[in-house]
């Protein structure tokens, strides 16, 4: 049971970082390869606070989310305002996600590569659910707003967007940075959870698996990489292979999908499309 | 002993830069027929690598015949991969963001493989070059780092002829301007991009065979083409004397700051550097404009 439980909780967890990314890439537009290193910001500084300086838990994981989202400034403002190609901006995060991996592995209070044991496991299932759903709700009141109005213009056409008075540069920073404090957030849960953490937890191979779960669930959707990113995590466990055979079987599913199914699970509609299409149709009679 | 010191960094850097660039290469010639960022390069370096390893120690041999042998092992493989992974994306005019992650997905599932099958052993090669040492003043060049340096420029210079004088080089060149036109005027594209993947594999044999005799052969030993493309970014994507300048140009950058600042920041460094290329200066040394199209 416990290990059920924290294959749940594990998968939440990522779920978290999931819909942040979902928002960046999904409905901006925008890919990254990346953003590991924001979960990676937001589980050391949590794990930090809490660990050296016992800040309250609650605290700890704000303090850690808004840590995350004031880094994803530092990458965001140049590559944003300079308005890279996508497939440079992806590389470009890729680039900063190693070198923060880097500083991690070599700064003192991060206890370098070795990691940082012994960080007070916070994190429950009821904590992690109210986290999850909180983070739902406000991701879809977000892409409901202005905001995220002006986010889905630029991914269909940038450059039309422009020409309407979407602020291109604002409006994708302000993206950015509401997925890395997604991210931050599920990275002070998992640090919490986990009471372990270490910066090869954090690689281009996290990334990957991130932007991969928003991929295969569908861009534009946010229910399609919730169940992507669930079935990433627990199928795997549920198989109980060895370690490297499931990367094996990861890796091949990632070409698998780009190949048969690049649209995603549930590309550009929601699991709960279906219900409020009959009813709109409904009203509208 | 300062002077020799410098000497002696830059002449390590140019051979570590000899070998970024052979990586580089491989990496830039894909990238700019397919216009995506090629993340299985690594793992077929890898495999080439693993290619020359057995054939030297399972059938003991010469270092002429295993080059020949990995050239030819990773060439396939990366014809392989393309066929199996990336053409059907390709021909579906998909988004280059999708080929980079079935790259990815390739990338992580050859790694894994030679992981579950062979082992995470570290092997090295018989030593071909010996410890033989060229004394130079105060400072001293391996013979193997010698013999890696003009064997990258060699190999470069014959591709770079490739490309330019031969029939399927102006093709090649053709594809990288327009595919679309490239094929109206009756070149067969499936073809063309399976040399280019040829010769992007057999590049990436030579890089595994010469890491592997100068460090070892492990399953990871392909997260090192991370360099292959900070190079490419600084010499011009898609450029090949980019490719060759920004591999060597890194090479010594990354050894001045290893030996004069501090080893720890060295990747840190590079990949900055990486960075303010794409920011300031996206096109790198030699590269084209390349600015997104509408």
């Amino acid at each position: 049971m416990d290990y059920i439980l924290s294959i749940v909780i594990l998968a939440c967890i990522n779920m978290i970082a999931v819909l942040g990314l979902s928002i960046f890439t999904g409905f901006t537009g925008l890919f990254s390869l990346g953003h590991a290193a924001f979960v990676a910001v937001g589980a050391y500084t949590s794990a930090i606070l809490t660990y050296y300086y016992e800040v309250p838990f609650i605290l700890a994981l704000a303090a850690g989310a808004a840590a995350a989202g004031a880094v994803s400034l530092i990458i965001g403002i140049p590559t944003l305002r300079a308005k890279l190609r996508s497939d440079y901006f992806a590389i470009a995060i890729l680039g900063f996600g190693e070198a923060l991996r880097v500083l991690l592995e070599n700064f003192e209070i991060t206890n370098g590569a070795r990691g940082l044991p012994g960080i007070e496991s916070f994190t429950t299932l009821p904590i992690v659910l109210v986290c999850l759903t909180a983070g739902v709700f406000v991701a879809r009141n977000f892409l409901r707003s202005r905001w995220g109005a002006a986010c889905i213009a630029i991914r269909e056409d940038p450059v039309a967007a422009e020409m309407a008075g979407v602020r291109l540069f604002r409006t994708r920073l302000l993206s950015l940075v509401v997925s890395a404090v997604y991210c931050g957030l599920s990275g002070g849960l998992l640090a919490h959870f986990l009471s372990f953490i270490q910066p090869v937890m954090f690689t281009l191979l996290q990334s990957t698996q991130l932007l991969a779960a928003v991929i295969a669930g569908g861009m534009g959707s946010i229910s399609g990489p919730l169940i992507a990113s669930f079935v990433f995590i627990a199928l795997p466990e549920a198989l109980r292979v060895a370690q490297m055979w499931r990367l094996v079987a990861y890796g091949l599913l990632l070409v698998l999908i780009m190949v048969y199914r690049p649209q995603g699970l549930m590309g550009y509609s929601e699991l709960s499309t279906l219900i409020s299409r009959i009813l709109k149709r409904g009203e509208a009679r | 002993m300062q002077a020799g010191l410098f000497l002696q960094t830059l002449i390590t850097g140019l051979s570590i830069g000899g070998i970024y660039a052979l990586m580089a290469v491989g990496y830039s010639l894909v990238f700019s027929v397919l216009n995506f960022s090629n993340f299985a390069h690594g793992a077929v370096i890898m495999l080439g690598a693993y290619a020359g390893l057995a054939l030297a120690t399972r059938l003991s041999l010469g270092f002429g015949l295993v080059l020949a042998g990995s050239i030819a092992a990773a060439g396939i493989i990366a014809v392989l991969n393309e066929r199996l992974a990336y053409s059907s994306l390709r021909k579906r005019k998909a988004p280059s963001l999708y080929l980079m992650i079935s790259a990815m997905g390739c990338a992580v599932f050859l790694e894994n493989l030679v992981y579950a099958t062979i082992g995470s052993r570290f092997y090295a090669f018989p030593e071909f070059f010996g410890r033989q040492v060229i004394n130079l003043g105060s400072s001293s060049i391996s013979l193997l780092d010698v013999a890696a340096f003009l064997f990258a420029l060699a190999a470069i210079l014959a591709l770079h002829l490739f490309i330019s004088r031969t029939r399927t080089g102006i093709a090649i060149r053709a594809g990288v301007s327009d595919m679309t036109m490239c094929s109206l005027m009756g070149v067969d594209l499936d073809r063309l991009i399976a040399i280019v993947f040829l010769l992007a594999g057999g590049f990436a044999g030579v890089a595994g065979v010469f890491l592997g005799i100068k460090y070892l052969v492990y399953p990871t030993m392909g997260w090192v083409t991370n360099k292959a493309y900070i190079a490419a970014v600084i010499g011009g994507l898609g450029s090949l004397p980019g490719a060759l300048a920004g591999g060597l140009i890194l090479g010594v950058v990354e050894t001045f700051v290893s030996t004069y600042v501090s080893s720890v920041i060295r990747d840190v460094f590079s990949f900055t550097l990486l960075i303010l290329f794409l920011v300031l200066r996206p096109n790198g040394l030699l590269g084209q404009d390349s600015e997104e199209k509408v």
